[in-house]
Order: C-alpha cells, then structure tokens, then sequence
C-alpha cells in the first residue's frame, strides 16, 4: 500500500507544480466575479444566475483538470522512459495503476474543495444563507463522477496512442453520457433495428454519469437527495471504477511498453 | 531595377488607404451587423434572435426551478401552450398547478413530461434530478430577470420579454419604477406594440392609480390595433379584446357608462363569449339609468 501511496504523492505535486488548476480557478472566479457584479434592474439580492455560471465553470475545469491530467500519465512514463525504473523496483502494475488513479482522484478532489469553497464564500456573501449539506452532496457526487471519469481515461490511455486522442475521445464519451444518457432508452424506440436494440444495450449497460450532476438541487435551492439514494450511487461509482480500474490493469498487463 | 522594400510598403499602404478611401461607402451598405444599436447585436448578428429565444426559455426554466422538458422529453399537448412565466401575466396559469414547493397533485392528469419511470434505470435516475412541478414565488421570480434582461438586449423586438419582465417587476417585487423603464424601453424599440400599450396601461391603473394615462396609453393601444393590417387584427384579436374590456371597466369606473358600453360593444365582437359581457352592458345600463334626471311627468 505503501508503494500505491508514494506513486500517489508524485501524481499531487506534479498537479501543483503544473499551472492547470491555477489558470482554471483564476478563469472561474474572473468570470463568476465579473457575472456577479452586474446589476439587473437595481435588483441585489438576484443571485441563481451567478450560482449558476459558477458551478458551469467548476464543472467544465474540474472534468479538464481530471481529463488531461490523467491521459498523460502513463504516455508520459512511457516517452519519458521513467516506468522502466519505475516497474524495475519491486512495484507490479497493478500499483502503478492503482497509484496513478488515487493520485489523480485525489488531486482532482482537492480542486473541488477549493472550488466549492470559492463558491461558498461567492454565494453565501450574496445570499446570506450556507446550505452545506447541499453543496457537500453536490461536490462528493461531482467527486464520484471523476473517480469514475479518471478510471475511463486511465483505461483509454492504456489502448489509445497519444494522450491528445485519449483525452478528446474522453471528453465527447463524457458530455454525450452526461447530456443524453438519460435520454437514450427513448431515443432507441425511435429507431430502426439493428440501431434499436443496439442504443437500448448500451443504455444499460453505460455508467451512467448524469445521477451525479447535482447542480440544479444547487441552484434552485431545491433541498438534497435523501441519504440512501447518496449511498446507493456512490456504491454504483465504486463498481464502476472498479470495472474500468480492472480493465485498465489486464490491459497494461499485457501492454509491451517498449514500442 | 531595384525596388526598396521601404518603397513597397509605402506604395502598399498607399494602395490600402486608396482603396478604403473608394470603398467605404459601398462597404457600409454590405452587412446590417455594423448598424445594430448594442454590442450583442454587432457580435451575433441576425444569431443574435436565436439566442434570444433561448434565453427567454432560460427565464421559464427558472421559473420552474429546473423542472422543464429537454428536447427528448414528450412535449405533446404543450406545443401549443403559452409559457407560462407568459401565461401568468395574462391571468391565468395555463394549466393549474400548485404553486411554491408543494408537488402539483395534478400532474399526472394533465400530462407531466416525466410520466411513469420507464425502467429502474430512469426511476432511480429521478432522484438526482429536480422531478416536481413548482412556481417561483415570495419575490423568488427575480431570478428570471438576468435571462429576460439579457433577451430583451439580444432580441429588441420580442415583444413577450418586455410585458413578461415588467409583470413581474411590478406584481411580484413592486419595482414600479423599474418596470416603467422596461416598458418605456420595449416601446422605444416596438413603436407600434398594443401589447406593451396594454401591459403600460395595467401598470398605470393597477400600481399608479393614474386612469387618465391608462386611459391615454390603452387608447392609443387601439388606434394602433386598427392601423395594421386584416390578416395582423385577426392574428392578435385577443390584445384588442383585454385592451377594450379594460377601457370598459376603466369607464365605468370612472363614471362614464356611456363610454363604457361603447367599449365593451367593441369587444364583443371579438370575444369568444359576448354574452358575459352583455351581462355586463346591462348592469351598467342599469347604473346609468338610475342617474339619469326623473322627468316631471313622473312628479306629478
């Protein structure tokens, strides 16, 4: 466990040495700072709007940061030529994907909490009201989705061949699922066969990623989800990293690294 | 011959400045863009409309607190229905629900888009996502206004953006002020809009108390109505109805009942149902009679 901890720590720094997550939270808090300060019909208290464009943006940068960050890592090792000595010392590859994922999980969840906590501040100095089982619901559902967003690159980074396709074929697989993923039982009955029975398969059998956008409860102030529905997912996105996980360490197994 | 590149580059600029010189009268005429009136409108363009749209749906969005179809969602039986952030500033809901965060108990009579979950997939999946039919209230609507603001600079001539903002300036957050403003703003940009007439005539009735400038705009409202054309009366018979029902009550309010038959004639011959408001020409010819002088034949 060590080993998987020690490969974790180098995936955190090299996150915050490099300037992703800093030029993402600047642009965030510019333009939600900017949204906020505009006056609608001399009217202080209109606040949903502000809410809004801020959790879009925490959305869109959270998804980069796990996206890009996670799609380099093993290329990286490998055109660095870094992961000989890396799987020359008594770690199996296994831990280097294990270590790779926590340390990319991890580091995503950091952002998040300083994301959330600008939005806190942001919100709740406009609003002067912290709803903070809402927010902790919406920022760990959000966390569950990356883990499970950061298993799918990890694995597509294993069969892809450069961290550039990796990432955009992540990204269109992610915003599909969450913009039609609830949708696509009903846009199956709409087609012809074959395609019928096809979107109807992968319907269910996809993650589906849309249960943990939890922006809207944010938004409209609509109350939370009740807590067993909360665990019942995350055990639904522990499963499914745990798949994606599993595939992408048969896959690296077998991966010959030299070419 | 050798041509120093200094000598090029002039002679180049020189050309440019030439050409710009002959050009810019004829390039002025090219695109319509450069002539909008705000910065939205020279970014966007004719697009610029589209987004308006959106952004106007974004406010009724709002007003449902999230719970509002997406394009995969059945929408039948709703095509055809006003908003109903519109429908409300026309006194009526469109369809009745209950307001607040009490769930609609009708929602499944008259046709919710979720319907029944189609499989465990979709019923689990509703916990995540906003699935009760609810109304902004409590001076909470004010959040809409960003989206009407932002469609009403995107779009000048949407008529709906401006007599929906102002509805809800006035009746729900008691902005009279503000809502004025909108209105003067939407007439500003639609000169010859009844609707706005009409929504600026409630405002001076119903929140100035001011009848001789309701009277005044609504009137207006009217000669406007009867300058367009056939097909165009046909199409917006419902504004010149609540424009001279609202003259008619606005009359007998103020005591001129002859007026006010007058008006409320005119409307019957638009409205669906004239014999409510034969009913009331009668009870208002009831008034009049009772003032009118007793003859002296009667006196003795």
């Amino acid at each position: 466990m060590n080993k998987i901890f020690a490969l974790t720590g180098v995936v955190i720094k090299e996150l915050y040495r490099r300037k992703d997550f800093y030029v993402l939270f600047v642009l965030t808090a510019v333009l939600t700072l900017a949204a906020g300060a505009v006056n609608f019909f001399h009217d202080e208290k209109i606040v949903r709007y502000v809410k809004d464009i801020c959790l879009l943006l925490i959305w869109i940068s959270s998804l980069v940061i796990a996206i890009v960050t996670t799609a380099r890592q093993i290329p990286a090792e490998r055109e660095a030529r870094t992961i000989f000595p890396l799987l020359a010392k008594p770690v199996s590859r296994g831990q280097v994907i294990a270590g790779k994922f926590l340390g990319c999980w991890l580091a995503t969840g950091m952002a998040l909490v300083v994301f959330y906590f600008f939005f806190a501040v942001i919100t709740g100095s406009k609003e002067q009201s912290w709803p903070v089982l809402t927010y902790f619901q919406a920022a760990w559902m959000q966390w569950l989705l990356l883990g499970i967003v950061i298993a799918l690159v990890l694995l597509g980074s294993i069969y892809f061949a450069a961290p550039s396709s990796t990432s955009t074929i992540s990204f269109v697989v992610v915003i599909s699922i969450l913009l039609v993923g609830s949708h696509l039982h009903v846009i199956a009955l709409q087609q012809p066969e074959p395609m019928q029975t096809v979107l109807t398969f992968v319907y269910y059998i996809m993650p589906h990623l849309e249960w943990f956008y939890l922006s809207d409860f944010v938004v409209y102030d609509f109350g939370h989800v009740p807590l067993l529905k909360i665990i019942a997912a995350t055990l639904y996105a522990a499963v499914w990293t745990g798949i994606l996980l599993l595939l992408a360490w048969l896959g690296f197994r077998r991966k010959n690294l030299t070419t | 011959m050798k041509i120093s590149p200094f000598t090029v580059l002039l002679t180049l600029l020189a050309l440019a400045f030439t050409l710009a010189l002959g050009l810019a009268q004829d390039a002025a005429g090219w695109s319509q863009r450069g002539k909008s009136g705000n910065v939205l409108g020279m970014m966007f363009g004719d697009g610029r409309k589209l987004l308006a749209n959106q952004f106007f749906t974004m406010a009724d969005v709002y007003f449902h607190s999230g719970y509002y179809p997406s394009v995969f969602d059945n929408k039948a039986g709703q095509e055809d229905e006003p908003k109903a952030i519109v429908a409300a500033t026309r006194g009526h809901e469109g369809h009745d629900h209950e307001t607040g965060d009490k769930k609609c108990e009708k929602c499944e009579e008259c046709g919710s888009f979720l319907g029944q979950p189609k499989d465990w997939i979709d019923a689990f999946g509703r916990n995540f996502k906003i699935a009760q039919h609810t109304h902004l209230e409590h001076g909470k609507e004010r959040e809409m206004l960003p989206w009407l603001r932002l469609a009403a600079d995107l779009d000048p001539q949407k008529i709906d953006t401006y007599t929906v903002g102002a509805f809800y300036l006035r009746n729900h957050l008691k902005h009279v002020n503000q809502a004025e403003a909108f209105l003067r703003e939407g007439l500003r940009n639609n000169p010859d809009s009844c609707e706005i007439l009409f929504e600026l005539g409630r405002l001076y009735r119903e929140s100035s108390h001011d009848l001789d400038r309701a009277r005044n705009v609504w009137e207006l409202g009217v000669r406007k109505f009867l300058a367009r054309s056939p097909a165009e009366q046909k199409e917006n018979r419902l504004v010149f109805e609540e424009l001279v029902v609202n003259l008619g009550h606005l009359e007998d309010e103020a005591g001129n009942y002859g007026q006010a038959i007058n008006w409320f004639h005119a409307a019957q011959k638009v409205s669906p149902n004239p014999a409510v408001l034969q009913k009331q020409i009668d009870e208002i010819q009831k008034k009049l009679a009772a003032l009118l002088p007793v003859g002296p034949a009667k006196l003795y």
